[in-house]
């Protein structure tokens, strides 16, 4: 038996092994390596389908792994400095909903920034746990909201000494960090557990000079989205745990909700990948902090546009930042980032990764090259002579402080009646209304419906945000909590 | 024995080419570069397997895309050339006293190496005191500049590489701002014929239709690129290229050339109904 290194990679090694071995399969997936779908094998190739194999016993199972699965997992917590590693194929959402569900159950409360992904307000309505909202700061000029400050979490601490837990969104989608050390050994001091959300993160096990990981800051687990920065396919994830948390327990956790039939094309990508960073990710980030840096120095010499770096940091709710994010702040050029994030698709055939109200995300990573990162600068400057206006007339993003009467699963399930969004004021909601991208809550399951509430939907919906959640798509009606 | 040179042009078709010797090849940054010697064609350059110019040829496409713009613009004193690092562009814009300075700006060094030393019939004029030369990123060069060129010669390479960014909108946006108000732009448009050639053809100009308020395209000859029908985009803020055109000023020049002369500038314009056709199809588009 080989030593098992960083070097081996044991799923795409026993995948290779079983192609070889040109088993007959009696087995689903029906398709039966292509051959059953030879439309779907002209497109993605058969060596692809080839590759998507039922789990058996020389590729190990997901949900109770014992060899090869259970090897890269090793690999993977070895990898990432944590005591566990889990190997997810539903995504960072449930990667995060894992981490809702393990550290808490019916009633108990869980401290959380307001800017937490939806998937976190998810796992609330599957178990009933109570958030406690810490507001993030929001910087006026840039209009975003920021880190979770130190302060703010210890008053909710003193607030709440009940709860479970303290949920950290770190970083954000922005690239702000929070003072995650401090924070984690807040709520320790506390008896409470610190969890994760580092969709945004994997790059922090890897690189130099990177903002501080979580578990290397002592978080008790921390959800990493590999095929974001990690370069796995979509829908690939890790959840990682400290050694506080209980692995088996965990694992029940997980196969709650995870597929029983995971697919071996996302596992073999997570596996390959993490082989990748671990030999060669510190070279690979520090290419992408270099094309970060230059396209942010570059766009700042366009003028109006503002590519912010840590020249933010403000030692608190910005505690660090993440040097890697292309984030552009677009009022100035008076456009929405928004409206440039439509004008680089449908003008330059360059697609963002997300624009808001008064900022622009330009995601870039180990996949990139200094040609595009030029295309990308050169339709900035375009944009930018092209249909630069007056900056008056933009509303900024504002934070909006949440009134939660009643708990996300109780009144995700109680008895509704749907009114016109102009009648709901004053109202309990009794669903997610979010403005997608970055999928963060305007109103969740149990909140009190605003005036204020009201004005930045209709004018998030005018600004052309794509706004999900609710039942009625086009968020004319909303349903709120009947007689309350 | 036999050597061939293959290109395809086409999953289904090839042009072969009998070579006597390689005289060079290497690995730059950005491409693989190759000289080749042939009995028919003589020496060419090959950039990543595409055939870019051969001794035989090579002025036909060289006169076709400097002499046409400067038929028609009166007083062309600013130049700046984005690619053609072989130094065509540059032979012939040196034959015009009136030029006071010529950028070239190629992404590839290397190429421009090669050429000085296995290409001297083009690379001949790069020590002209009128020219300078700078490697870099054409997109990123022009992106900084404004109001600065009455001429720019998009001398690129195909749109699949590292030519991909001097066919995008964003590219020939930042050339119009570049130019003065009466300036020029010229550029390399691709073949008409094949399919694939055809819509990046097509997709370049609709680029172009919208980035200038003057668009026309003009053909020639080339029997070494893919089906020998080659296109020059010529767009411009002010000139138009056949009411503009003044045939005494450029004739009393004296250039002279193996292929342009100011009949067949006028010739050149009268492009193929179905070439009509794919250019008007986007040129009214939304």
């Amino acid at each position: 038996m080989k030593k098992l290194t960083q070097e081996r990679a044991p799923i795409y090694e026993a995948l290779e092994n079983f192609q070889s071995m040109r088993m007959v399969p009696f087995d689903v997936p029906g398709h039966k390596r292509g051959r059953g779908n030879p439309e779907l094998t002209a497109l993605l190739g058969e060596r692809c389908m080839n590759l998507d194999v039922n789990s058996m016993k020389c590729l190990d199972f997901l949900c109770h792994p014992v060899s090869v699965i259970k090897d890269a997992e090793e690999l993977a917590a070895e990898a990432f400095g944590a005591a566990h590693a889990f190997l997810m194929v539903g995504g960072t959402t449930s990667a995060v909903q894992s981490m809702v569900l393990a550290v808490s159950k019916k009633g108990e409360k869980i401290i959380l920034p307001r800017n937490v992904h939806r998937s976190v307000m998810g796992a609330m309505v599957l178990n009933g746990a109570l958030p406690v909202y810490v507001d993030p700061e929001c910087d006026d000029d840039l209009g975003i909201s920021l880190g979770m400050s130190v302060a703010g979490v210890e008053r909710a601490i003193a607030q709440n000494p009940d709860a479970k837990a303290v949920l950290v969104n770190n970083p954000t989608y922005y690239g702000i960090c929070s003072d995650l050390k401090k924070i984690v050994e807040l709520a320790h001091a506390h008896g409470m557990l610190c969890i994760v959300d580092e969709a945004h993160g994997t790059h922090f096990y890897f690189g130099e000079d990177m903002p501080l990981s979580a578990m290397a800051a002592g978080a008790d687990m921390a959800a990493v989205s590999m095929h974001k920065s990690g370069g796995s396919l979509t829908q690939s994830s890790v959840l990682l745990t400290g050694p506080a948390m209980h692995e088996g327990y965990v694992r029940q956790i997980i196969n709650l909700t995870q597929t029983t039939s995971a697919s071996y094309l996302l596992l073999s990508s997570l596996d390959i990948s993490r082989r990748n960073l671990a030999l060669r990710g510190k070279q690979a980030f520090a290419n992408v902090t270099r094309l970060a840096r230059y396209a942010r120095e570059e766009v700042n010499e366009i003028g109006d546009y503002y590519a912010y770096g840590k020249e933010l940091i403000n030692g608190d709710s910005i505690f660090d930042f993440d040097e890697t994010k292309l984030s552009i702040n677009t009022l100035n050029v008076g456009l929405a980032g928004i409206e440039v994030y439509s004008l680089l698709r449908d003008e330059y055939d360059i697609q963002a990764e997300f624009g808001d109200l008064g900022n622009l995300l330009a995601y870039i990573s180990i996949g990139d090259r200094p040609r595009e990162i030029e295309r990308l600068i050169g339709a900035l400057a375009e944009i930018r002579r092209r249909f630069k206006r007056d900056k008056a007339g933009l509303m900024k993003q504002e934070y909006i402080d949440p009134i939660v009467v009643v708990s996300p699963q109780e009144a995700f399930y109680a008895d509704k009646v749907s009114l016109p969004l102009k009648q709901t004021a004053g109202r309990i909601c009794s669903e997610f209304v979010m403005c997608y991208p970055p999928g963060i809550p305007i109103l969740a399951p149990g909140e009190q419906i605003t005036p204020q509430i009201l004005d930045y939907i209709e004018y998030a919906k005018d600004k052309g945000c794509s706004m999900t959640g609710p039942e009625d798509a086009d968020i004319t009606r909303l349903n709120v909590l009947k007689g309350v | 024995m036999e050597y061939w040179f293959s290109e395809m042009h086409t999953p289904n078709v090839k042009l072969s080419i009998r070579v006597d010797k390689q005289v060079y090849s290497c690995k730059s940054e950005f491409q693989r570069i190759d000289v080749f010697d042939s009995p028919e064609f003589g020496r060419f350059l090959v950039l990543d397997g595409y055939m870019m110019l051969t001794e035989k040829d090579e002025f036909i496409y060289h006169e076709m895309i400097t002499h046409v713009p400067l038929a028609v613009h009166p007083n062309a004193k600013d130049v700046l050339v984005i690619g053609g690092g072989d130094g065509g562009v540059i032979r012939e814009l040196v034959k015009y006293d009136d030029i006071e300075h010529i950028d070239l700006v190629e992404i590839d060094e290397e190429v421009t190496r090669v050429c000085r030393e296995y290409l001297p019939f083009t690379a001949c004029a790069f020590d002209d005191p009128r020219v300078s030369l700078h490697f870099e990123d054409g997109l990123k060069f022009v992106r900084s500049k404004k109001d600065a060129y009455d001429l720019i010669i998009v001398d690129s390479t195909d749109p699949f590489g590292p030519g991909e960014g001097l066919f995008t909108r964003e590219f020939y946006g930042n050339c119009y701002k570049a130019l003065r108000s009466d300036g020029i732009m010229v550029n390399q448009h691709e073949s008409p014929f094949y399919a694939e050639d055809a819509i990046a053809c097509q997709r370049a100009h609709k680029r172009i239709v919208e980035s200038f308020p003057k668009a026309k395209v003009y053909q020639a000859h080339i029997p070494s690129y893919p089906s020998g029908h080659w296109l020059f985009g010529f767009a411009s803020k002010k000139y138009h290229p056949l009411r503009d055109l003044d045939e005494k000023r450029w004739n009393a020049r004296g250039i002279k050339c193996g292929y342009y002369t100011t009949t067949l500038h006028k010739g050149a314009f009268y492009i193929p109904a179905y070439v009509e056709e794919l250019l008007s199809n986007v040129e009214h588009a939304d």
